[in-house]
């Protein structure tokens, strides 16, 4: 994006400006696209989440307001804009109206580093990976922050549990991240997508059997430091009526809402690049502009169905009570992660190129156990005998 | 906790969630369950109740004999009829015939002594309005001659049908369990 204000200042639009003027006028006009994609990324996911779990739940879900309850996101935003915003007599006033937007920092800022295809990324830091580890931290502040000021023992208690849970699920994140690091020998997330391949097999995810368990440690993190269920303790609608966010009404709610689901997709990207291949797809076509939108529609999809498999797992799994939370985290998530970045740095030392028919060898293990997963599913379907629907708006 | 527990924990979790995704995976291509009340059904639901299912009640004046019988039954006082015999005609007239819905309690015990079925449940349930007042069914507009029963089968083109279907309603509290009845 450097490279683009450069340009414009050299000789686009913006020639002859002070160069301190025209920066902050692309970053700018940046930041506000970015805001426009993530409203829109996270207000569909909010209703497309919604009919996931109504079809997993056998209902219908939201389907009246639009084509098939498309714009119900829309309806229920204007809803919650003209909303009283009512702040608690008792609250801590100054904390209480500032949390949310902490928390929109913390999420909001983590955007400056997720990629979008090849140099479509705001700021390819050489520290991308770190700044989106530390960056998304500071939403602990503000959901701390909110269920403090609130003056109620219920926002409280989550806002209490959201400090334990972001930070705890920190750490084996973080060193499921370095299993990456270690065969790549860089933290900038374009480079870590550079070094994989479009073919699977040349996925990080396939590189070797300790890359392979790090995806999944470092989705399981990603999923408890994003509240999302079954590690949604911090709003546990159950036992907490709303958590950390029990008070808050309006635009207010809206934008820990808008953390919520637009967090989603972050989980989504980061796996992605970092595992998946990126945006990375055969060289087939010399039009650059053709290739550069392919390659973001091939890093969007994949990163929406890691969105689709954490709605999807939202609606399967009950919520951990609090000591199964820790325990997880601390007894088995964090030695294990650690065996495995040992067992991937010794792999790189072993082989510093890769090693093919390891690669393979993944690839067809991931093969078999899908499909020994669509055999279950199939099992399931036959046992019940059930009336199918395959259209998946029906 | 030994190695082996802490082996067989982790086994048993990646066991569990696999399986566990493997049914609701299975129920994402299942059909909803859902009937989606009240403009996409196939048919009005109304339409899809029993004969005898106690919704909103209504009158039929036609066949109404002004006897008073569904005014004493009822356990809450939701019917109220005016009726006075002609002096002259010997006939019952009929003025006021009003059912406060927003007091009924749908228990049936009016349609049960009337002796020709013109008091009877419908399969209608969409009873909300904006006001109490609005709720109170006045059937009669202006005062009329009650109906008189015949000596004999009634003859009347336009009221046999009516007494017709009173008296199956009749028969149908008689009989409940009669499969014939409904027919």
């Amino acid at each position: 994006m450097q490279q683009f204000a450069d340009y414009l200042l050299d000789e686009g639009i913006l020639a002859g400006l002070p160069k301190s003027l025209g920066y902050a006028l692309v970053i700018a006009f940046f930041a506000f696209v970015l805001l426009n994609f993530i409203m829109l990324v996270a207000g569909v996911t909010s209703w497309l989440e919604r009919r996931v779990w109504a079809r997993i739940q056998s209902r219908v879900g939201p389907n009246r307001v639009g084509p098939q309850g498309a714009i119900q996101w829309l309806a229920d935003g204007i809803k919650n804009i003209m909303k009283e915003d009512i702040v608690p007599t008792a609250a801590d006033k100054p904390l209480f109206k500032a949390a949310p937007y902490l928390a929109m920092i913390g999420f909001f800022g983590a955007w400056a580093c997720v990629p979008f295809g090849d140099g479509l990324i705001i700021a390819d830091l050489n520290v991308g990976v770190l700044y989106i580890t530390a960056v998304t931290g500071l939403v602990v502040v503000g959901i701390l922050m909110a269920g403090w000021s609130s003056n109620n023992k219920w926002a409280l208690l989550g806002g209490m549990r959201s400090a334990a849970q972001i930070v705890s699920y920190e750490i084996p994140a973080a060193i499921a991240v370095n299993a990456v690091i270690v065969l790549t020998g860089t933290l900038s997330m374009q480079g870590i997508i550079r070094a994989q391949g479009w073919a699977p097999w040349n996925w990080f995810l396939f590189d070797n059997p300790f890359t392979f368990v790090a995806f999944f440690i470092f989705f399981v993190a990603l999923l408890a430091e994003g509240n999302r269920t079954p590690f949604d303790l911090p709003e546990a609608e159950s036992e907490l009526v709303a958590g950390a966010f029990t008070e808050y009404s309006g635009l207010r709610s809206l934008l820990f809402f808008l953390v919520e689901w637009g967090n989603l997709y972050i989980i989504g990207a980061l796996c992605t690049s970092l595992f998946l291949g990126g945006w990375q797809t055969p060289h087939f076509t010399d039009n650059g502009f053709v290739l550069g939108l392919v390659q973001f529609v091939v890093f969007f999809l994949k990163s929406y169905f890691l969105v689709f498999v954490a709605m999807w797992i939202r609606a399967t799994l009950p919520r951990v009570r609090v000591d199964q939370l820790m325990s997880l985290c601390w007894k088995y998530l964090v030695p294990i992660s650690f065996v495995n970045l040992l067992g991937a740095m010794l792999w790189v030392v072993a082989f510093p190129h890769g090693f093919l028919p390891a690669r393979l060898g993944m690839f067809l293990f991931g093969i078999m156990v899908t499909i020994y997963f669509l055999m279950r599913v199939a099992f399931h379907l036959r046992r019940a005998r059930p009336e199918m629907s395959w259209n998946p708006i029906a | 906790m030994g190695l082996g527990t802490y082996v067989r924990n982790i086994r048993e979790t990646l066991e569990t969630i696999f399986e566990g995704m493997a049914i609701t995976a299975s129920h994402f291509v299942r059909k909803p369950f859902t009937i989606q009340y009240p403009d996409r059904t196939e048919i009005r639901v109304q339409d899809s109740l029993p004969f005898r299912y106690r919704g909103l009640l209504d009158v039929d004046l036609e066949i109404c004999t002004g006897c008073l019988a569904c005014e004493r039954a009822c356990p809450i006082d939701c019917i109220v009829i005016d009726a006075e015999k002609d002096k002259q005609t010997k006939e019952m007239i009929l003025k006021r015939f009003d059912i406060d819905l927003a007091k009924c309690m749908y228990c049936g015990l009016c349609s049960e002594p009337c002796p020709t079925g013109s008091i009877h449940h419908t399969p209608e349930f969409e009873g909300a309005d904006y006001s109490l007042e609005s709720l109170v069914r006045r059937f009669v507009k202006a005062p009329l001659v009650a109906y008189k029963p015949p000596k004999g089968p009634e003859t009347d083109p336009e009221v046999a049908p009516i007494l017709a279907r009173g008296l199956r309603y009749l028969d149908e509290f008689a009989s409940p369990g009669d499969p014939k009845a409904g027919e």
